[in-house]
């Protein structure tokens, strides 16, 4: 365990604490690609490099950005009056420290059981690219369907209603 | 602590973080938010378990993770596409008043 994993832990759980903690929602997105580049930077600590940079042209080219126009287009960024948090926040808080216990204690209690530290696998693209055309190849053409009619379906959701479709 | 312990606790912290915001954010938009850094917890799992484990040359964890992020950005985008279509018919995407088919 390296100072440097150290920083890019507390960076990551900062960005995550303030992503779902501060008022105003265009804060809350900017925080989030706090989070998702130390997510990215675990990755690139944990030797996949692939991972890693696909992380930072998804998350925070793609899904930060959506995220904010989503923000832009229903204009939620200023604070309503009622609060941000919801009525039963207080039992959404004591489930996600009740989860947050029962992992950390199944992690701590299973930590002397897990493999220790391994000489770092050299993993270059060519042999990702080769291992989705090849083995993988059937996920794939699924996961491209699934992409596909994701984007029709959220053009259809969101598309605007013709004013006698209804 | 092994570093694989290191990570496997960061994961479970990340998670818990999106869940609290998911369960207590008024906002439809944050709680996708909280949904997708509890999606981000699985990803970091599955590298984790990838590098550290018996067989890294075999890319199982690594295929798995990349596998996941498309799924995670397709769920994205389906997701902010419901709000913006509650949102035209409510003007609001507060989750307090969405409570029409409440019985």
């Amino acid at each position: 365990m390296s100072l440097a994993f150290y920083l890019i832990v507390a960076l990551t759980v900062a960005g995550a604490v303030a992503a779902v903690t501060l008022r105003n929602t265009v804060h809350c997105a900017l925080a989030l690609s706090v989070a998702f580049a130390g997510i990215a930077l675990l990755f690139l600590e944990l030797d996949a490099q692939f991972a890693g940079f696909a992380q930072i042209l998804i998350y925070i080219g793609a899904v930060a950005i959506l995220i904010v126009f989503a923000i832009m287009l229903t204009r939620s960024s200023d604070t309503p009056a009622t609060g941000v948090f919801s009525k039963s926040w207080l039992a959404g808080l004591a489930i996600a420290a009740a989860v947050f216990a029962v992992l950390g204690w199944a992690v701590l209690r299973t930590a002397p059981m897990l493999p220790h530290d391994s000489a770092a696998p050299v993993v270059t693209v060519q042999q990702i690219g080769a291992a989705l055309m090849g083995r993988y190849v059937l996920p794939l053409e699924i996961v491209a369907l699934l992409l596909t009619a994701a984007l029709i379906g959220a053009v259809i959701v969101a598309m605007h209603e013709k004013a006698g479709a209804k | 602590m092994t570093p694989l312990a290191g990570y496997l606790l960061v994961a479970a912290l990340l998670f818990a973080i999106g869940l609290a915001g998911a369960l207590t954010r008024r906002n439809a938009i944050l709680v996708l938010i909280g949904i997708e850094l509890m999606l981000n917890a699985a990803n970091l799992n599955l590298i984790a378990f990838w590098r550290y484990g018996p067989h890294p040359e075999a890319l199982t964890g690594m295929m798995f993770a990349i596998f996941s992020i498309a799924v995670a950005a397709a769920e994205a985008a389906v997701g902010l596409g419901l709000v913006i279509s509650i949102h035209r018919h409510t003007r609001s995407t507060d989750l307090d008043s969405m409570n029409r088919m409440k019985g």
